[in-house]
């Protein structure tokens, strides 16, 4: 049976490899802090990473994943990470919450990449990840204030 | 227990409160036990041996900050230590947790549920504050008076101090107080000001659980294939190949269409996928958006139900020196939490439990009991925190709750009823389409001297559960709201109404009839200070009679905006004002063009009075989200149907704001000592009509459908 490696752990997955990861993750690994919004890659509310980089988990077959770290929002523990979730508290950001772990996964992706991102840098890395609670401006605030508190 | 002057027994006060709708109830919530050790004073507050204090939430949770809100409330009169505060959401109990404004029924809507759980949740924390300091003083042979309470403990001059959790078990038991005093705002340490929110860290780590997410052994997931067209009936069903898919359990006939039912996601829809469904649409190929318009608009200049009339309108029309007559169109509009709509249901051992973001837990309950065919004490429900909701799941037919049901009877497990976002967007539920024609008449002197206006759009309220209030002699009052009564004192108003039937099923959405009127009215009443000449905020606050909190906010918002000093070219402010849910709103919109013509929104000041506010930082981001949400609807928002089918699917064709759209914004909050009022829905309303008065500066066109379609490319007024 293949492995999936998620959080630093090792997963036997038996589910086909066509299938997407997100339902891999919620329905056989119980990780269900990865959220499905969409379905088509519209969202964002799935997001992971792969060897650090964002991805839409609901449009990424398994088999895409085999080999790679993937790391969800229960396996966030880097500075960044810490410092992302530290601000997201801290400005109160979530309404709904549902869109947020997408939000700060990719938000954390960015500030991995670059430490001190400008407005339009933030408006360009989540503008996949959508927020009915429309909390934008909370979350871009979030992100200069991760970027204050890694020395970014 | 001894009852004397100033207690009662725990029995007279259980009917002390059923008497009065007190409701400082004294049972546990039902499916809670009471902590061995421990105290519940009342049904809305627990503390326990190791400090915490629970706030029992009878509100639903989908964002809008009420657990923080109605946690406050119990928290500051019982002088609680805010770090040791939690909340848990509380059963289905119409008699315990009802909304106090709505009679016998537990649920949230309306921007609610602050106003109606001010005193009630002060009155319950007050009430454990009293008991605890009841305990120390028997504890220490003090007199009461002589203690105080702050910050979860109690203490004395001498240096005595215990914590709640310490007094817990002897709180539990002293004599209820019959009227705890409540403090004089004051003294407020936590209301007014920065309490953080509950539920930040669960919603910022993963680990706050959903109706997606709930874990049951055994747990099957369905996807249901659904009517094609709003009236379409099942013709025929092939689902050999579908019970063929890895993963499926069983195929299942119910009323809403047919249920895959399967191990996880992927295989039930994989299933769905394989199933061969034949549909009858016949009955709906004439049903189009554009049919819809042309009858609507041809309605409003028919005469309808009379709303309000004044025999002087005719005339005044007729004599007025110019006539202002405009047409408006509002698309239907899909709510789209970002949690699609969803519901968990387990039949076992002759009773049905459930897990959903139950917002309207009543009318949950009673239709999950019929359609489980089961008594009501049956029946429990779990009421969860949602993903979003802006009226979705509050509804008359619980259809998410009712589905789960009818699949849960077939399967022998529990069951999650998962819709899709293609199913969420395609089921109807819709803020529904609404057309206004509207005539008004000047004088020479430039004054309004009659007002003819005509709505038509379907009744949201009609055959439901609140239409005894909400409709009267034919007049659906979310049909008219923001229209009549209205806020300007104008003369000679007639204002009449078409409510259409459709197999289109209406709903609320965020600010109800609030979406459409207060575009129409605060549109208009920029066009009429064009044509008298006049500067819009000048032009607005000399209608505004008897209306102090009108004026204080639009003042306030002209004020912090800069209203009337320069901008850079290219650049122009719209405003408008608005009261909802008992709330006034008002948004002042800098504004420029895209290449393209449609604008871009740079900033949003924000205005408002919402009474005494809880916690300013939820008020802050209600008219920050509140704001966002409209302006998703002014650009985006559109749910269009050709014979009988929705033309959307998905996000990509259901458009919404994105970050980059997000304008800069400051909200202002009046200061007010009134009891508070609502914050949740009365930020949506007034951003769309400041943003089209601001397009209008630009390009001398005034916008007359949302979302927002210039009839020819923008140019800049003369």
């Amino acid at each position: 049976m293949p492995t999936l490696d998620v959080n630093g752990k090792r997963y036997e997955v038996g589910a086909d490899g066509e299938t997407p990861l997100l339902w891999v993750l919620r329905d056989d690994l119980g990780l269900t802090g990865t959220k499905y919004g969409c379905g088509v890659a519209q969202c964002g509310a799935c997001t992971v990473h792969l060897d650090g980089e964002p991805r839409r988990a609901c449009s990424t077959p398994l088999k895409a994943a085999l080999g790679k770290r993937v790391t969800t929002i229960e396996g966030l523990a880097s500075r960044t990470a810490k410092a992302v979730q530290g601000a997201w508290v801290k400005l109160d950001v979530v309404q709904c919450g549902f869109c947020q772990s997408g939000q700060i996964m990719t938000a954390v992706a960015l500030l991995e990449k670059k430490p001190k991102p400008t407005d339009t840098d933030i408006d360009h890395a989540l503008t996949g990840n959508l927020c009915r609670c429309a909390t934008y401006h909370r979350i871009r605030a979030a992100v200069h204030e991760a970027a204050r508190n890694t020395g970014g | 227990m001894v009852a004397s002057s100033d207690t009662f027994s725990r029995r007279d006060f259980v009917k002390l409160a059923s008497a009065s709708g007190l409701l400082l109830g004294l049972q546990l919530p039902l499916g809670r036990a009471q902590a061995s050790t421990g105290f519940a004073p009342n049904a809305f507050v627990r503390i326990t041996p190791d400090d915490l204090v629970t706030v029992i939430v009878k509100h639903h949770e989908m964002g809008q900050g009420t657990a923080t809100g109605i946690a406050t409330l119990a928290a500051e009169e019982l002088d609680a230590d805010w770090s040791k505060v939690r909340v848990e959401y509380a059963p289905a109990n119409a008699e315990l947790y009802n909304n106090t404004g709505w009679g016998p029924v537990q649920g949230t809507g309306g921007s609610s549920a602050i106003k109606n759980s001010w005193t009630q949740m002060r009155k319950a924390g007050a009430a454990a504050r009293v008991m605890l300091l009841q305990a120390a003083s028997a504890q220490w042979g003090l007199p009461v008076k002589e203690l105080s309470a702050s910050q979860g403990f109690v203490s004395h001059a001498s240096g005595k101090r215990a914590s709640y959790g310490q007094l817990a078990t002897l709180a539990s038991k002293q004599a209820l107080p019959k009227d705890p005093p409540l403090k004089d705002p004051a003294q407020f340490k936590l209301i007014g000001k920065q309490a953080p929110r509950v539920d930040s860290v669960a919603k910022s780590s993963g680990a706050a659980v959903y109706t997606m997410d709930v874990k049951l052994p055994g747990l099957l997931t369905a996807v249901v294939a659904r009517p094609p067209t709003f009236s379409a009936t099942l013709k025929s069903v092939d689902d050999k190949a579908a019970r063929e898919v890895a993963g499926v359990v069983d195929v299942v006939r119910i009323p809403e269409g047919v249920a895959v039912v399967a191990k996880g996601m992927w295989a039930a829809l994989q299933g769905r996928k394989a199933l061969v469904t034949e549909w009858d649409t016949t009955k709906d190929k004439l049903l189009s958006s554009d049919a819809l318009y042309a009858s609507y608009l041809a309605a409003t200049k028919k005469p309808g139900t009379p709303v309000t009339h004044s025999d002087e309108t005719r005339p005044a029309l007729a004599r007025a020196h110019k006539v202002i007559e405009a047409s408006y169109q509002f698309p239907f509009l899909a709510h789209a939490p970002m949690e699609p709509t969803n519901c968990v249901a387990w039949l076992h051992d002759g009773k049905l439990e459930t897990w959903a973001g139950h917002q309207l837990q009543t009318i949950d309950h009673k239709l999950a009991a019929e359609a489980a065919g089961l008594p009501l004490d049956k029946v429990e429900l779990h009421t969860l925190i949602s993903g979003g909701s802006f009226g979705r799941r509050a509804n008359p037919w619980a259809d998410m709750v009712v589905e789960a049901v009818h699949v849960a009877k077939q399967v022998n497990a529990p069951v999650r009823v998962q819709r899709t976002r293609e199913d969420d967007l395609r089921m109807g539920l819709y803020r529904p389409m609404y057309v206004h024609t509207v005539k008004v008449g000047l004088d020479s002197h430039g004054e309004i001297s009659g007002w003819q206006h005509a709505i038509a759009g379907q009744s949201i309220q009609s055959g439901g559960p609140f239409s005894a209030n909400s409709v009267k002699n034919g007049v659906d009052r979310t049909s008219v709201e923001g229209v009549w009564p209205m806020a300007y004192d104008v003369p000679n108003v007639t204002v009449q109404l078409h409510s259409p039937e459709l197999p289109i099923r209406p709903l609320w959405w965020r600010s109800v009839g609030h979406t459409h009127t207060a575009f129409v009215m605060e549109t208009l009443l920029d066009e009429l200070a064009t044509a008298a000449g006049q500067d819009p905020v000048a032009y607005r606050l000399t209608y505004l009679k008897d209306k102090p909190r009108h004026i204080a906010v639009l003042k306030l918002a002209a004020e912090k905006a800069g209203w009337g000093t320069p901008l850079p070219a290219g650049k122009a402010r719209g405003v408008a004002v608005h009261e909802s849910f008992s709330s006034v709103v008002a948004h002042v919109a800098e504004v420029s063009l895209k290449p393209d013509g449609t604008p871009r929104v740079e900033r949003l000041t924000v205005a408002v009075d919402c009474g005494i506010a809880i916690n300013p930082d939820v008020v802050r981001a209600q008219m920050e989200g509140g704001s966002g949400f409209g302006l998703s609807a002014a650009l985006y928002n559109e749910i269009s149907i050709e014979a009988g089918q929705v033309k959307q699917s998905n996000f990509h064709d259901y458009r919404q704001l994105r970050i980059e759209d997000m304008p800069s914004i400051d909200v202002h909050i009046v200061p007010s000592q009134q009891p508070p009022t609502g914050v949740g829905e009365p930020g949506v309303p007034t951003v769309a009509p400041a943003v089209a008065n601001a397009m209008f500066q630009l390009t001398g066109q005034r916008v007359r459908r949302l979302p927002f379609k210039l009839p020819t490319p923008g140019k800049k007024r003369a």
